[in-house]
């Protein structure tokens, strides 16, 4: 396979005022981060300051609905509240020993840039987080929080205001500051190298899986279940399995989503509903028009509402080794209110997509199988959302 | 391989004692009625080869005016079979030559071989496509090649010799050079490591080299010991045009 490709997906289409630090990064993944030193200050940061590793909790109640056991990869309960924690102090880490400076980061929810400032603020480097303008509104505490850690942030009025545009943004302040500054990419998608550098970086949640399941069920799970925005998370949970010949049996499937589902409505199911083209310095899925201009996206999970997906995903897709379906907003909806009041956790808007699709298609999965759902990131933060759109909300406390 | 077309346009300016004048304008800027009057405009006050910018919806190399103009494109419906249309009826009665200006994703969609063929139809002699650097370059580059039109290289100041001399083994028409650490539109001081890099770049290329993104006016030009072959101005002809300005007396700097 060519470098920085997965089958036909990848690459690197940027400006060549970029492929100097693409170059410098690629070196430094196989140099530092090679390192068992890398490695070990690494592994001391997600156990001490991230929270590492995180449980794996079995649902009791959800389960003997289901007539299979469901389990939930605990990323909720990592430090800033989701799993793009274990990638910010891997590329802040990174950042600092490669002596740069500064971070810089693209953020659409929010998370990823309160996960880049807290990294920062950890490692003593500066910080500025590109984000849209309407999401700067939308997403005002996350805001406040990256803030607080000492970021800067940007607010980015060009296109459609939202999480693409803040990519574009800050691939264009990247070229200025590469001297001195990483930019610490927040999912596994973008110009090589980020998608093999967040995707390894991620990976600690499926290796913590694999022996978790070993542990309290004896063996591995049947099935996986994630979901896929830019695919870091689901990419972290897949490829411990993918990459192990002794995993070809479980069942790995991502959750793209799909937005309304109206007729007309945008969407954020690219590999589900685009078609292969090239976008933020990567060959992927994408949602666009005819004539190759990018559609905007829609998903009431703010870190999905994004038109692109990383290249391994659509490979993955490709050759059949994971697959990929669409949850729609009023079933995430569902499953986040579900999952609260059977199991008294509040999954992020995002994992609850995930989840909807166990609740939803459960004569999908054997009866008696062990079915793992990564839980993504907790939903905290999207109590505003929820708060106007779930019934049992409405009305007098 | 001879020198092809685009090559001889910027050498002829040369030798009648100039810079070569390339202005760049967003197809279909400031609206679809006026992109035709526009590029006979700039052929009649002295352009030898116009780059014409394909809108994309995510211009990641172009700064706020040249992005704007893309959206404010796209708004109207401008697309790529538009411009090509619009082109075909056009180029014949040029002085200048056309070279097309734009993101890959576009042109991939359209089909790379059904690009080619229509942009020869078209009369367009060139592509310039800032987002596909040496290494992604090859089947653009093949496609382009059979109707022997040339894939002009973008090349900065933080391009190592090393890299120049990859990129001038396939080089055809002539070599832009970045002459900002930024995007298009960019402030350009016009300094020593403009210089250095116009040094290599000349050293390296054998086709003739093109200074661009944040060039205003002659002037910036006139102090710079070594000289580039060609001059690339485009968010302040944009800005210019946006404010009501003619084509005629934005050329007048550069013509007189
Ligand atoms: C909790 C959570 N899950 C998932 C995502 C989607 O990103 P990815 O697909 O990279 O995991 C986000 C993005 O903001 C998130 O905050």
């Amino acid at each position: 396979m060519k470098k920085g490709y997965f089958g036909e997906f990848g690459g690197q289409f940027v400006p060549e005022l970029l492929v100097p630090p693409l170059r410098e990064l690629e070196e430094a993944c196989e140099t530092i981060v090679a390192s068992s030193d890398f490695q070990e200050e690494l592994g001391d940061l997600l156990r001490n300051f991230a929270g590492r590793p995180t449980p794996l909790t079995r649902c009791d109640n959800l389960s003997r609905d289901l007539g299979f056991t469901l389990w939930l990869k605990r990323e909720d309960l990592l430090h800033t509240g989701a799993h793009k924690v274990n990638n910010t102090l891997g590329q802040a880490l990174l950042a600092k020993r490669m002596g740069k400076k500064n971070l810089l980061a693209e953020t659409g929810a929010g998370q990823h840039g309160v996960a880049t400032a807290a990294a920062a603020a950890k490692m003593g480097l500066g910080c500025t987080i590109f984000m849209g303008a309407t999401d700067v509104v939308r997403q005002a505490p996350n805001v406040a929080r990256m803030k607080l850690f000492g970021a800067t942030v940007v607010p980015v009025h060009s296109g459609t205001s939202t999480l693409k545009d803040a990519i574009n943004e800050a691939l264009r302040a990247w070229i200025a500051r590469q001297d001195d500054t990483l930019y610490c990419f927040g999912t596994a998608a973008g110009p090589h190298p980020f998608p093999t550098l967040v995707r390894n970086l991620q990976s600690i949640i499926g290796q913590e899986t694999k022996k978790q399941a070993a542990e309290r069920m004896g063996r591995l799970p049947d099935a996986v279940v994630a979901c896929v925005g830019g695919g870091s998370n689901a990419i972290g949970m897949f490829y411990p399995f993918a990459s192990d010949d002794a995993a070809k049996g479980v069942r790995l499937i991502g959750i793209e989503a799909g937005g309304t589902g109206e007729p007309g409505c945008y969407n954020s199911a690219p590999i589900n509903l685009g078609t292969p083209g090239v976008l933020h310095g990567q060959h992927s899925m994408l949602l666009q028009d005819a004539f190759g201009q990018v559609q905007p996206s829609h998903s009431v999970s703010a870190g999905l509402d994004y038109p692109g997906v990383g290249p391994e995903h659509s490979y993955f897709a490709q050759v059949g080794r994971v697959h990929y379906r669409v949850v729609y907003d009023a079933e995430a909806l569902r499953a986040f209110e579900t999952l609260a009041r059977r199991e008294g956790i509040i999954p992020a808007l995002e994992s609850s997509h995930a989840l909807a699709f166990v609740l939803e298609h459960r004569e999908e999965f054997t009866p008696g199988s062990h079915v793992v759902v990564n839980l993504s990131g907790r939903g905290d933060k999207d109590m505003g959302i929820v708060a106007g759109l779930l019934p049992s909300l409405q009305g007098d406390a | 391989m001879g020198k092809s077309t685009l090559q001889q346009r910027v050498e002829q300016a040369n030798k009648a004692g100039r810079i070569a004048r390339i202005p760049f304008i967003t197809a279909g800027f400031p609206t679809k009625a006026e992109f035709v009057g526009i590029l006979r405009e700039l052929d009649a006050h002295g352009a030898d080869v116009i780059e014409v910018g394909v809108p994309f919806s995510d211009p990641v190399a172009d700064g706020p005016v040249v992005e704007a103009a893309s959206r404010v494109a796209l708004e109207q419906g401008v697309t790529l079979p538009w411009i090509l249309e619009q082109l075909a009826g056009l180029t014949p009665r040029l002085k200048a030559g056309v070279v097309l200006m734009g993101y890959y994703n576009p042109f991939l969609q359209h089909g790379l071989e059904r690009l080619a063929a229509d942009a020869a139809k078209a009369g367009v002699e060139g592509f310039i496509v800032p987002d596909l650097p040496l290494g992604e370059d090859a089947p653009m580059r093949a496609a382009l090649r059979a109707h022997s039109i040339d894939l002009i290289p973008l090349v900065g100041l933080n391009t190592s010799e090393e890299r120049m001399r990859e990129y001038a083994a396939t080089a055809s028409g002539y070599v832009y050079v970045v002459s900002v650490m930024g995007t298009t539109g960019g402030t350009n001081s016009m300094n020593a490591t403009v210089e250095d890099a116009l040094e290599r770049v000349s050293r390296v290329f054998s086709v003739p080299v093109a200074l661009g993104f944040g060039i205003h006016s002659p002037q910036q030009l006139a102090s710079l010991r070594v000289k580039p072959q060609a001059a690339v101005f485009g968010s302040a002809l944009l800005r210019h045009l946006e404010a009501g300005g003619t084509v005629a007396e934005f050329m007048k700097p550069w013509v007189s």
